[in-house]
């Protein structure tokens, strides 16, 4: 995938944005260029921002992973209510930095359907401005609401609509959590390659659990390996 | 349907009603349950059903009795405030031998508290949740699955008893994301000859009330409905029972502190502990004989909850205090971590580090 200096993930509630935003983030720290002259050398890695624009459900966010984005070196927006009792949905101040500062990435990880996507709205103008972004539709074929092309086709418009900013290309994030098989994810490419000609958008990424990266990598074009973030306490050991 | 789908907790119990034949959801937004609604909201007018922000809580659930009048499925869903809030209703509906369902996502308290996860609304679904004598039926799902599952059951058993049920998740259950297989579409077999249906001129009317003006028929009301909560307890208990064959510490939790507490008694089995898990899935009626039998088995009981020991009360009521029951707890929307409770553990058996 092309880099661009900001990528914002968008899509149903549930569809993974967060997790692929965080693992996006890392390997944007491991692999892009650096965007400023003073820093050109080599060794150098990037300025990568995490900024979380989610302020519709305040219970998973890039909060809980704070501690390792720190340890990577990556700086992380949030709202400053984020996991408090506070149902607050305040916008951080600092994203507004972030769209002005182009010597850092920024990936930004937009709230779940329209009423999340509200809230980019307020930054399209910036971000059309520049012109240096991907709009990325995550979609996973296992989710309820998004089980067909037409239902997914449904939310993306209701984002498009709420947020002004056109998507640039499809993520295929589907997965069933733990239980995700191979056979799960090869049985959606038709699901993704569908949604791609429907809307013209390319399919710029599909997401595996690092476990089955090795095993699909042959296979399926664009293939991003993730590692989960947000685990809970599993019911079977 | 026995595809998997990744659902949220608040969308399967949605879904999972929608399955169930309940096309009359009624509520208001709270966290951390409002996917209930909002799914609602998308699926009802999809299918010919009814999805309805009432201007509260209380409105919502007397919209549940009027539909439960006659003789359909009708829920209402919200957190811990919010359920406080229908308490009335729910008494109401009691009184008038209605069935529905009433979920409730649990948040800290009391008062508005905070909106992350908590069990501290045991006492208020376990005791009747409302004035008057009562119980409703309260269900405790510990896994998306069974909040899909439980919804369903919930919906059965309401109805087979005509009287209300609770499914009683904390909050993390609702958010939390998981695969799950949703249970087959199914409708009523329920006799609802009780129902207001319209006569259409061919029998005596139905009367829906809970207003009775000679004492004795009240009084006969009250006894004929507590015969009906004892065969419930004898008949619709359920529990699970993990590792506990040959256990000498019994841990009993519930939602997700029992998943907590699984992951430490796996580990404190690793450590040569014998240590085991009771856990009700039924709060109301809860598993009391289960409970007692297994207190001529081990040396201690160990309750952890999102509550200052709430559920304690009915351990130790339910093995007559035969057995040392401890508390591991968390308030407030915290929840305690495996290792909290592998602590208690070995404190129990006696390796105090």
């Amino acid at each position: 995938m092309e880099i661009k200096r900001l990528t914002l993930f968008a899509g149903h509630y549930g569809s993974g944005k967060t997790n692929i935003a965080l693992n996006y983030a890392l390997w944007l720290k491991k692999h892009a260029p650096s965007l400023t002259l003073a820093d050109s050398g080599p060794a150098v890695s990037p300025r990568v921002t995490v900024a979380d624009l989610d302020i519709v459900n305040p219970y998973f966010r890039t909060q809980d992973s704070a501690a390792w984005l720190k340890e990577a070196g990556i700086d992380l927006i949030v709202s400053q209510y984020a996991g408090t009792n506070l149902d607050a949905p305040a916008m951080p101040k600092e994203t507004y930095g972030l769209l002005a500062d182009r010597t850092t990435y920024g990936v930004l990880d937009i709230g779940g359907d329209d009423r999340g996507a509200l809230a980019l709205g307020r930054y399209t103008d910036e971000v059309l401005a520049e012109g240096n972004y991907e709009m990325l539709l995550v979609a996973n074929k296992a989710r309820p609401l998004t089980r067909t092309v037409r239902d997914t086709l449904e939310v993306a418009a209701e984002i498009e609509t709420a947020c002004r900013l056109p998507f640039t290309g499809i993520v295929n994030n589907t997965n069933l959590g733990p239980d995700t098989t191979a056979e799960d994810v090869l049985s959606s490419i038709a699901y993704a390659e569908e949604l791609s000609k429907v809307t013209g958008l390319p399919v710029k990424m599909t997401c595996v659990r690092q476990d089955l990266y090795e095993e699909l990598k042959e296979t399926i074009p664009n293939l991003f390996p993730l590692n989960l973030q947000k685990l809970y306490y599993m019911l079977n050991e | 349907m026995s595809e998997k789908v990744l659902m949220k907790g608040n969308e399967a119990i949605a879904e999972a009603a929608i399955l169930a034949g309940c096309r009359h959801y009624f509520g208001y937004p709270i966290t951390p349950q409002t996917e209930v609604a909002a799914y609602m909201s998308k699926k009802m007018p999809k299918i010919g059903g009814t999805f309805l922000q009432a201007e509260s809580e209380i409105a919502a659930i007397n919209m549940v009795y009027s539909v439960a009048s006659t003789g359909k499925r009708a829920m209402t869903s919200s957190s811990s405030p919010g359920s406080a809030l229908k308490c009335e209703g729910i008494s109401y509906l009691a009184g008038a031998d209605l069935p529905a369902l009433i979920v409730n996502v649990q948040r800290g308290g009391p008062g508005l508290g905070g909106i992350q996860p908590s069990q501290s609304d045991y006492f208020l679904a376990t005791r009747g949740p409302g004035h008057g004598d009562f119980h409703v039926i309260v269900l405790a799902p510990s896994s998306v699955q069974e909040m899909a599952d439980l919804t369903a059951k919930a919906f059965d058993l309401a109805e087979k008893y005509r009287m209300p049920a609770m499914l009683l998740a904390d909050g993390t259950m609702g958010q939390m994301m998981e695969p799950v297989v949703l249970p087959e579409p199914r409708q009523t077999q329920a006799d609802h000859s009780w129902a207001v249906t319209g006569t259409k001129m061919e029998r005596e009317h139905n009367i829906i009330n809970s207003l009775y003006l000679q004492p004795a028929e009240l009084e006969e009301k009250n006894l004929e409905r507590f015969k009906r909560y004892e065969t419930i307890e004898k008949e619709e208990c359920l529990w699970e029972e993990f590792m506990m064959e040959d256990a000498e510490i019994c841990i009993v939790s519930c939602g997700i502190t029992a998943r907590v507490s699984r992951n430490a008694i796996v580990e404190a089995r690793k450590q040569g502990i014998k240590v085991g898990m009771i856990r009700p899935i039924t709060l109301w009626p809860f598993p009391k004989k289960a409970l007692f039998d297994a207190a001529d088995q081990v040396k201690a009981f160990i309750s952890v909850e999102l509550n200052m020991g709430q559920m304690k009360e009915d351990i130790e009521l339910a093995i007559r205090c035969k057995k040392p029951v401890e508390l591991v707890s968390r308030v407030g929307g915290m929840i305690p971590s495996p290792e909290e409770v592998l602590n208690a553990i070995k404190k129990a058996a006696g390796e105090e580090e």
